[in-house]
């Protein structure tokens, strides 16, 4: 489904106030919509993304759950497979390893296990990512440790406008979906966003810029510096091209081939760890589809090779990409 | 009917079994279900009972032998069965999922991606060392695009100068020798550093370098740094001049009759084919006649000896954006001086448009010089490395001329320039050559076909 | 309530089930039983890989069965639950399909045998991660309440070593908290593959446990199917009454090992099993209806060649059908294509 007619105006938002809207109008939309999780009724979520979600929707809707995250995320399942909409929220990503089993052992499982008998069409929202001295347990990224999983949607939109269109679309997917929202683009990142109900194909990338010489591929806050150093670079003559990847898996394998082949380099960047991240996958693909278009080694931006980023500055701007170094790395491929 | 009982396979990961004791002895009648040999494993130890009712046949295995799972252990003759029949008798399950495993193995598997041959493998080993310029000691080192770009127009990477890092050759380097032709040796490559013909011509990958003076732009006390082109065109001419021996001679040729010709034809030729009808396809289609009966014209000196060429392609040299290029007639001996105007006319606009491919500038054996386009009625060209020789066309004027009655009459002359390599000819074949050029030309005129 | 005194003098306490009713959980238990053994057998023959028995638990679930609603009530099974199966509706050939992974599987021959779906009876599709499923069916008793659904209620059954698992404490926990409509039923059978009660927990009931969440726990006799029914039975009204979740604890036994690929003389005594034996709620329930007045011998005979004909014929046409073809491997992975790397018109 693409972008609906229905856009007649847009807002200016925040992300975090495109995810509270587009939680509210789906409330509103569909009493088979819930919200469970912990403080997401009378603290109205730590980030306030639900405050006053319990006034309005009351507290079948908006369940504050025991401080369990298994069974948030597998009572939830059980909800999905007797015909309800839950949207399950882990309040921190870090904080989902304990609901591993849940999200990959059963909701990835449901509907092959049973061969289509029962289906699992939940939403699993989490804030994620660094850059906000959330220390080690508060920064992480997840996605690489469930995109290996079949069975399971990873979107991970990064503007106001893809929020709300892909969390509508994984509210309406039959599947289980697990929606990354990167905090510090909570509050730091705005746009407009259309008015009225539309979703956005899950899986389909975003050129956020159009270039020539290199394409960039990113997500999350590391997006919005790439799109920095990209348009940095436009005062020296080189021109990026800046792909949003949007949807972790499935990916979008149309736009990232039809850019590659255009600039014939290929620069990748996330904030989760290099080492079996989203841009080895990427890369493989790109080597296995595209290799006589590549014109240099594919480069990728990532995430050092240890267990997170630290609580001391010094130690969370080592490990966060900076939009110089997105800068250096761009311009050293194009001039290669 | 007899039954063959096997080993079965107890337990997932079990592979072998022994027979701990038998349960019945041969002769011994045994009922669907009874138990009739107790086995052993590493992970259980189980009574097994029968798949039949019958009479035990054959023990085949003895009490403490193991075998594989699968082997036959026992044979029972099948008493006719009370029981609802089953499909016992035909396959097993296990020969049933090997028999179904045969037919479908491959074909109803979802495509495994496309093989890519070896050459590519190679190329990835390559042209992905990570971190490295991909130029790496003992030969030149080339990214798997430049690679499939190098292959598809024919161009050898070790004659192309990097504009990379460190000299690197990139995939635009070899667009840009493909589109400046690799037998042109006169031409060079464009690159990115001539933004508009690069805009032209195929994707902009490289970074414009803005604010340096370029070669279109050039001011007192610039120093303008050479272009992937100027190098090459550079490179070339030197190596022309230092190789090939060149000699120079000259005719002049009277061409008011093949001038009236042309100008008998040019608007109803120009109103068909859409193309301007200029005296250069009258002057190839004689040169290609005296390339004829002059073969040694059309020649490369090499260290094996003189190869003379069996196909006549003829070359043009043409400015396009302040570069030569030299696009090539191919088979232009077998063209009419109006096929020879069509082809020269459709490549003549697409070097202007920067549409040129490998194929318009591969292969030639003997070029044309418009040099008469700027005025020019004398010049020396330099040959395209690898031919014998290269002639000009100089300006048409006007000049009274002594006939051969004495009598002076006002004749449109022509002066057409020969460079020609002295290694492969020498004066009397290349003044052979150039006379008989002469000669057909004069002998066009009005009437003729074209 | 109907009381029958039996031969032996002995008085038999119907908890208001009628003669059909009691016959019918007898039967389900001999073909819970037939079935087990047939499957053990069709492994031995090397005809199905896997097999895994309940034999020992066909009182409790022919009890608990007996107590569910068809048509309202969901079961979300374990995977020694072939009893409660049959009981609320499945059929041999499906079970046999099952342990032969044939395309008549209703789990398209995916799933290990004793591992269930079928949406229409209300069994749900579980994994075979212990206890992993106790909070789907907390999630499927949560939707019920939230659609005020009065009258629905969740069994949760799990042996007793399940209870040891997080997600065990976390089910009850919620579905306390939050007062909804589920039973969690504890088959105890005192072992976990190799691992006693003794070694799973301090408690001596499982049913102890409930204290702790803030809700009923009994512990009812799991080789008598009338005690399960009636425990079962009384649980179940009150999630239906919109009372709350309770724990019940059958106890029981594992007469087997704990599946074809185990061999229980490593770490059990032989003589624990034949006391045990004695116990055996088969022949037990069958001379109880006996002696009752329920049923005549012959009866009971032909009960049982019944059971054996029906697990004959649904043995034979269930190992005719065909296996999964190949290509099935790659279907509902998620709803439509599957493809990790999506492709658009560009």
């Amino acid at each position: 489904m693409t972008a609906t007619a229905q856009q007649t105006g847009a807002t200016v938002m925040t992300n975090v106030e495109a995810v509270r809207s587009t939680l509210h109008d789906a409330l509103v939309r569909d009493d088979r919509v819930l919200i469970m999780g912990e403080d997401v009724g009378a603290r109205g979520n730590v980030f306030l993304i639900t405050k006053g979600f319990l006034e309005e929707f009351g507290p079948e809707r908006i369940i504050d759950t025991p401080l369990a995250e298994a069974s948030i995320v597998g009572v939830a399942i059980g909800m999905a497979m007797e015909g309800l909409r839950p949207i399950a929220e882990i309040q921190f990503a870090d904080f989902i390893y304990p609901a591993f089993n849940q999200i990959v052992g059963e909701a990835a499982k449901t509907r092959y296990r049973s061969n289509g008998d029962y289906t699992c069409p939940m939403v699993i929202r989490t804030p994620y990512g660094g850059g906000v001295r959330g220390a080690l347990s508060h920064s992480v990224s997840i996605e690489a440790l469930f995109y290996h999983v079949p069975g399971l949607t990873i979107l991970a939109p990064s503007t106001p406008a893809d929020i709300k269109g892909l969390l509508n679309a994984a509210i309406e997917c039959p599947d289980p979906v697990l929606f990354l929202e990167h905090k510090k683009t909570y509050r730091s990142v705005k746009g407009e966003v259309p008015a009225g109900y539309y979703t956005i194909p899950i899986g389909k990338a975003d050129v956020k810029k159009a270039g020539t010489h290199v394409t960039v591929v990113s997500y999350g806050y590391n997006l919005h510096q790439a799109l920095d150093a990209a348009n940095r670079l436009e005062g020296e003559g080189i021109s990026i091209e800046v792909i949003d990847l949007r949807s972790i898996r499935p990916m979008d394998k149309t736009t990232i081939l039809a850019s590659v082949r255009k600039t014939r380099k290929l620069l990748i960047i996330h904030e989760d760890n290099k080492f079996g991240g989203i841009g080895a996958e990427i890369s493989a693909m790109v080597a296995e589809e595209a290799l006589f278009d590549l014109d240099a080694p594919i480069r990728r931006l990532c995430g050092p090779d240890v267990p997170a980023m630290g609580y001391a500055l010094t130690l969370e701007e080592e490990f966060m990409t900076s939009t110089e170094q997105m800068v250096d790395a761009m311009r050293d491929l194009a001039k290669f | 009917m007899a039954t063959t009982i096997t080993m079965p396979q107890l337990g997932e990961t079990v592979t072998e079994g022994t027979v701990a004791q038998w349960l019945k002895k041969i002769g011994d009648s045994v009922e669907k279900y009874e138990a009739f040999v107790e086995v052993s494993t590493d992970k259980v130890n189980a009574e097994v009972p029968s798949p039949v009712t019958g009479v035990i046949r054959e023990l085949i295995v003895k009490e403490g032998e193991t075998v594989a799972t699968g082997a036959p252990i026992a044979i029972i003759d099948e008493v006719s069965a009370s029981t609802t029949p089953g499909p016992n008798g035909s396959a097993s399950p296990s020969e049933q999922v090997a028999a179904q495993g045969a037919v479908d193995t491959g074909a109803q598997r979802p495509a495994q991606g496309d093989a890519i041959d070896t050459v590519g493998a190679a190329a990835a080993s390559n042209g992905s060392s990570a971190g490295s310029n991909g130029n790496g000691p003992g030969g030149v080192r080339v990214s798997p695009a430049v690679r499939r770009l190098a292959r598809e127009h024919q161009i050898d990477v070790s004659r192309v100068r990097g504009s990379g890092d460190h000299g690197r050759i990139t995939a635009n380097d070899i667009i840009a020798a493909a589109n400046a032709g690799p037998s042109a040796g006169v031409a060079a490559t464009i690159t990115a550093d001539n933004p508009e013909y690069v805009a032209k011509t195929a994707p902009a990958n490289a970074p414009a370098a803005p604010g340096r003076s370029t070669y279109d732009s050039a001011r007192p006390g610039d120093l303008i740094p050479l272009t992937q082109a100027r190098k090459i065109i550079a490179q070339r001419m030197v190596e022309s001049k230092h190789t090939a021996p060149h000699a120079w001679t000259m005719v002049e040729v009277d061409v008011t009759n093949v001038w009236k010709w042309r100008a008998r034809e040019k608007d109803a030729f120009e109103k068909t084919h859409g193309v301007k009808l200029t005296l250069l396809p009258f002057f190839i289609r004689a040169a290609v006649e005296s390339l004829a009966a002059f073969p040694l014209m059309n020649a490369s000196y090499t260290d094996e000896g003189i190869r003379v060429h069996r196909e006549v392609n003829v070359g043009l040299a043409i400015a396009a954006d302040g570069n030569l290029i030299v696009p090539v007639i191919r088979g232009a001996d077998q063209l009419t001086v109006k096929g020879l105007a069509l082809a020269a006319g459709a490549l003549i606009d697409k070097a202007r448009r920067g549409k040129l491919g490998a194929d318009d500038l591969a292969g030639g054996t003997f070029t044309v010089n418009n040099t008469g386009a700027n005025g020019s009625i004398l010049s020396a060209p330099i040959l395209v490395p690898g031919q014998t020789g290269i002639v000009t066309t100089e300006a048409v004027v006007k000049r009274p001329v002594v006939r051969d009655d004495d009598a002076i009459a006002i004749r449109s002359m022509m002066n057409v320039c020969l460079s020609l390599d002295h290694r492969v000819v020498d004066g009397a074949v290349a003044s052979g050559f150039l006379f008989d050029l002469k000669k057909r030309l004069e002998a066009m005129g009005p009437g003729g076909s074209l | 309530m109907a009381k029958t005194t039996t031969a032996q003098g002995q008085v038999l306490d119907r908890a208001g089930l009628s003669g059909e009713q009691l016959v019918a959980m007898l039967r389900n238990m001999l073909l819970q039983r037939q079935l087990d053994n047939r499957g053990f057998q069709l492994n031995r023959q090397g005809k199905i890989p896997f097999a895994l028995g309940s034999e020992g638990h066909e009182a409790v679930q022919a009890g608990a069965a007996m107590a569910f609603a068809r048509g309202r009530d969901v079961l979300v099974p374990y995977y020694r639950d072939l009893g409660l199966a049959l009981g609320v509706g499945m059929t041999p050939f499906e079970i046999l399909s099952s342990l032969f992974a044939r395309d008549t599987d209703r789990n398209g021959g995916r799933q290990f045998p004793n591992h269930y779906t079928n949406k229409d009876l209300g069994v749900a599709s579980i994994s075979s991660i212990i206890a992993g499923h106790c909070t789907h069916a907390v999630g499927i008793a949560a939707a019920f309440k939230y659609r005020r659904e009065s009258g629905r209620a969740v069994i949760s059954p799990t042996g007793e070593g399940a209870t040891s698992q997080g997600e065990w404490h976390e089910s009850v926990n919620y579905a306390a908290v939050h007062e909804l409509p589920i039973v969690f039923l504890v088959e105890n059978n005192e072992w976990a593959i190799s691992t006693p009660q003794s070694m799973q927990m301090r408690v001596a009931n499982v049913a102890d446990k409930a204290a702790g969440y803030g809700i009923p726990g009994v512990v009812c006799d799991g080789f008598s199917p009338i005690a399960t029914y009636r425990a079962m039975n009384e649980a179940l009204e009150r999630a239906r009454a919109g009372r709350g979740p309770s724990i019940v604890e059958a106890k029981c036994y594992r007469y087997l090992s704990h599946s074809t690929d185990d061999d229980d003389r490593t770490y059990r005594s032989r003589d624990d099993i034949e006391a045990h034996r004695k116990l055996d709620p088969v022949p037990r329930f069958e001379a109880a209806l006996i002696d009752a007045g329920v049923l005549d011998a012959a009866g009971a005979k032909a009960l049982r060649q019944d059971v054996l004909r029906e697990t004959n014929e649904a043995t034979d046409a269930a190992e005719a059908q065909a296996y999964p073809t190949p290509q099935s491997l790659y279907t509902n992975v998620v709803a439509g294509d599957y493809r990790p790397w999506q492709e658009f018109d560009s």
